[in-house]
């Protein structure tokens, strides 16, 4: 395969698994807060709880629907396109995404099928039984997906004879070096996420003066776990960083657009990194010496590694890893920021009074899945030039017998699929949130088919008919 | 010593076992999600939108589940067998994509049929054209796999566009006749009136039709291979094997008078047999090659470590998973009646 062809490659590898992650990082949170509503709703009795459930059931549906197909791209791509990396990395990875199907998969799909369908075929403690499983069943595909993922970043616990990787103990695979940060760091992006969502809707409704009991209890909900989540995930976020300086210096260094590694290094905002003349052109600093070294180092004066100390073909692309990982900060400290704004309103007493506050909240849905977008591009971009760290490089890892063609094909039906399905159904979430949970209340007419989304359906052909 | 036997042991005997789990898997993902990639391909016939919405029910809480044994078929190759999933994958690159895109339209028709209506004319057009796609793709993925493919130093080594030859396009046709087949029997067991009369219908000629394209396939496989010939009619393996033939009559027949006597259940589970026979015998003609005509599952199978430490999780887990599964189906059994869905 030619140069192109990797490119090409790699392109719809970063495609489709960059559309993939937004659902599951939705669908991860988005199942516990509906097990936590309906544990609520049998501990409690209040019918709210049943009513806000079976409403976020629907969007769950439909995310989830988006995140299993999506998924199912991926488990084959690395076969159709990487078949350099099932052959090295297959002993090692196979068995963790065969442990992901087994645990998770199944348990996912199967329970999904009684939460959805199952309102008057079970008793409610087996329903609410089931989205408990299905909660757990996701958050157990994080668990092993992940466990793959860092181990290519930081590969422990095998050997390597004729290039290819052999296990040798498998806890220490499992549990490798940057495992238990990026585990923490994703899970809580996926809960903040979710929480994001759900305050913003919430804080819609109330802008609107719909809903507002229920919309009370999501901002409530949704708002407590953003004010706790957004500082818990800062401390994540350093412990993975000096966990990065450890095992992956020249991604770290990526990341600070930091060449030498002599001098403490300054804090940039903005720089374009300059590969020809090793250093940034436009650089603008924090006008505090060394604060980027204090970040990383925990001290104002300390060094670490620099561009300058890796060969240029052992450093990751500079750019778009140093702007992403500015995107991704700048969202969590936003996220910082109104958790704490809104939680002071709250403790004040006035948090249902701030019409202003909720105003600019509505907007904020979006958030929390463009920080995993740009964190998610931080680490793997920060990666490169190795598909598994130190074992094997993306360039020796693709199929050869695939043409530039066959991958330029794909990757526009990709494209063109992709987009057209899945704005489809984002239109269709929307949709399903203009309607709001009272239409989760009302019982579904006798002689309807009670899918998860008929009474959204009926809400549908109003509207339509009613736009036209 | 007897360590190094047992390692010998392993590496002899690891891969049987796993062939014969991932068999399982790929059987059960052809037998499960053959029936509900038959609904859709019965759509077209049932332009009726009171009729597909039933259609549509009868499987709509299992397809997830069901698909899901089509990652476990694509994992555990790359568990037990990377070196030909590595292969097969690349080999059959668009065939492998589109089938994969095809079923992106179909799996998200189940939810968004519903959410469009009543615009939903698009993703009855997805559902359908989505469940055909992906039900010829994988016939031609079968058919490809059979014929066998060139390997070069564990990597496939062949042309973008090998498997356009008229063997495996044959058997994507055969494919799509008999998900069609499993669907009408389906239907006849899950529902009534209108939707089942016409199943029917249907079912008998779906039958003939499966039963002329195995036909055609076992004269083919044995006729263009020399070693499917020898496998097949040298003695005494012809004594051996002939339950199978024998059975697959036995199958088509049950099929056959359950039609014909009105039974519901009857022509779903004959249709299963014939499917599980017919994959057998396909079986029995491959292997023991993954990737014919070279490479073995010996050849293919992964560090015994890593199928010992996958086989311990699957023998713990897999009972489990069947557990649950059947507690689903058995949750939602009965017939779906028109305008009804799941209460």
């Amino acid at each position: 395969m030619d140069l192109d062809a990797v490119l090409l490659a790699r392109i719809q590898f970063a495609f489709t698994v960059s559309f993939h992650i937004i659902f599951p990082s939705f669908t991860i949170g988005l199942a516990a807060f509906i097990a936590t509503l309906l544990v609520r709703w049998r501990i409690t009795g209040e019918e709210r709880f049943q009513r806000l459930a079976k409403f976020w059931t629907k969007i769950f549906a439909v995310s989830f629907a988006m995140g299993v197909v999506s998924g199912i791209v991926l488990s084959y791509q690395f076969g159709t396109n990487w078949a350099g990396f099932s052959k090295v990395t297959g002993n090692v990875l196979g068995p963790l995404i065969g442990y992901e199907v087994l645990t998770a998969f199944f348990l996912e799909a199967s329970f999904l099928g009684i939460m959805l369908f199952g309102w008057n075929r079970v008793s409610p403690n087996l329903h609410v039984l089931s989205a408990v499983l299905v909660a757990i069943g996701t958050s157990l595909s994080a668990f092993w997906i992940l466990a793959a993922n860092s181990w290519m970043h930081t590969p422990a616990g095998h050997e390597i004879r004729d290039g290819i990787a052999y296990p040798l103990d498998w806890f220490a695979i499992i549990f490798n070096p940057s495992f238990p940060y990026r585990f923490a760091h994703m899970f809580t992006a996926a809960y903040l996420t979710t929480s994001i969502v759900v305050l913003a809707v919430g804080a819609r409704y109330l802008v609107q003066k719909r809903f507002e009991e229920d919309a009370r209890t999501m901002v409530r909900m949704g708002l407590g776990m953003v004010a706790i989540l957004a500082p818990f995930q800062l401390v994540i976020g350093d412990l993975h960083g000096l966990n990065t300086k450890e095992y992956q210096p020249a991604k770290l260094a990526a990341m600070e657009a930091h060449w030498n590694s002599n001098e403490p290094a300054d804090f940039i905002l903005f720089a374009l990194p300059n590969k020809e003349q090793n250093g940034n052109d436009y650089e603008i600093k924090v006008p505090i010496p060394g604060l980027a070294s204090f970040v990383i180092t925990h001290d104002f004066a300390g060094t670490f590694k620099g561009l300058n100390d890796f060969k240029p073909e052992d450093r990751p692309p500079i750019a778009p890893v140093f702007f992403a990982f500015r995107v991704m900060v700048g969202l969590g400290m936003l996220m910082i920021l109104m958790g704490a704004v809104g939680a002071y309103f709250w403790v004040r007493g006035t948090l249902f009074q701030s019409n202003g506050y909720f105003k600019l909240m509505q907007h904020t849905w979006p958030m929390g899945f463009i920080a995993i977008l740009a964190g998610w591009w931080v680490t793997e971009t920060g990666r490169q030039p190795w598909l598994a760290t130190g074992i094997l490089r993306t360039y020796d890892a693709v199929s050869p017998a695939i043409t530039f063609n066959a991958v330029l094909t794909t990757l526009i039906l990709f494209v063109i699929v992709y987009t057209a399905v899945f704005s489809m159904g984002i239109y269709y979430i929307n949709r399903l949130i203009d309607k709001g949970p009272a239409g989760a209340a009302k019982e579904p007419p006798r002689g309807q088919p009670t899918r998860p989304l008929s009474a959204a359906e009926d809400a549908t052909r109003e509207a339509i008919i009613g736009a036209n | 010593m007897v360590e190094m036997a047992s390692g010998e042991a392993m590496a002899t005997w690891l891969p049987i076992i796993w062939i014969g789990l991932l068999g399982a898997a790929v059987a059960l993902y052809v037998v499960l999600d053959g029936f509900d990639l038959g609904i859709g391909i019965l759509f077209p016939f049932s332009p009726e939108e009171q009729d597909r919405d039933v259609m549509m029910n009868s499987v709509a809480p299992f397809w997830d589940g069901n698909e899901t044994w089509l990652i476990l078929g694509g994992g555990g190759l790359f568990v037990a067998f990377p070196m030909a999933y590595g292969i097969i994958m690349s080999g059959f690159y668009l065939p492998v994509i589109i089938m994969l895109l095809a079923l992106v339209f179909r799996g998200v028709a189940f939810e968004y049929r519903w959410v469009s209506k009543p615009n939903h004319r698009w993703w009855d057009i997805a559902f359908a054209g989505g469940s055909i796609t992906a039900a010829f793709m994988q016939g031609i993925i079968l058919g490809g796999l059979l014929h066998g493919l060139p390997v070069k130093d564990g990597h496939f080594a062949g042309g973008m566009l090998d498997w356009l030859q008229p063997f495996p396009l044959f058997v994507g046709f055969a494919t799509v006749a008999g998900y069609a087949l499993l669907g009408t029997t389906w239907l006849i067991m899950r529902t009534e009136g209108e939707v089942a009369a016409q199943a029917r219908e249907q079912a008998p000629k779906l039958l003939l039709a499966v039963l002329a394209a195995m036909t055609i396939v076992s004269l083919w496989t044995p006729l263009s291979e020399p070693r499917i010939w020898d496998r097949w009619f040298t003695l005494p393996n012809l004594f051996y094997l002939a339950p199978i033939p024998l059975l697959t009559a036995l199958a088509a027949f049950t099929v056959w008078r359950g039609l014909a006597n009105h039974h519901d259940n009857a022509p779903f589970f004959g249709t299963v047999a014939l499917f599980l026979l017919g994959f057998a015998g396909l079986a029995i003609s491959t292997l023991p090659y993954l990737v014919p005509p070279t490479i073995t599952i010996w050849d293919a199978a992964a560090a015994p470590s890593s199928q010992l430490f996958m086989l311990i999780g699957t023998v713990a887990l897999l009972p489990m998973i069947l557990g649950y599964t059947a507690f689903v189906y058995w949750t939602f059994r009965g017939k779906v009646k028109p305008g009804e869905g799941y209460h």
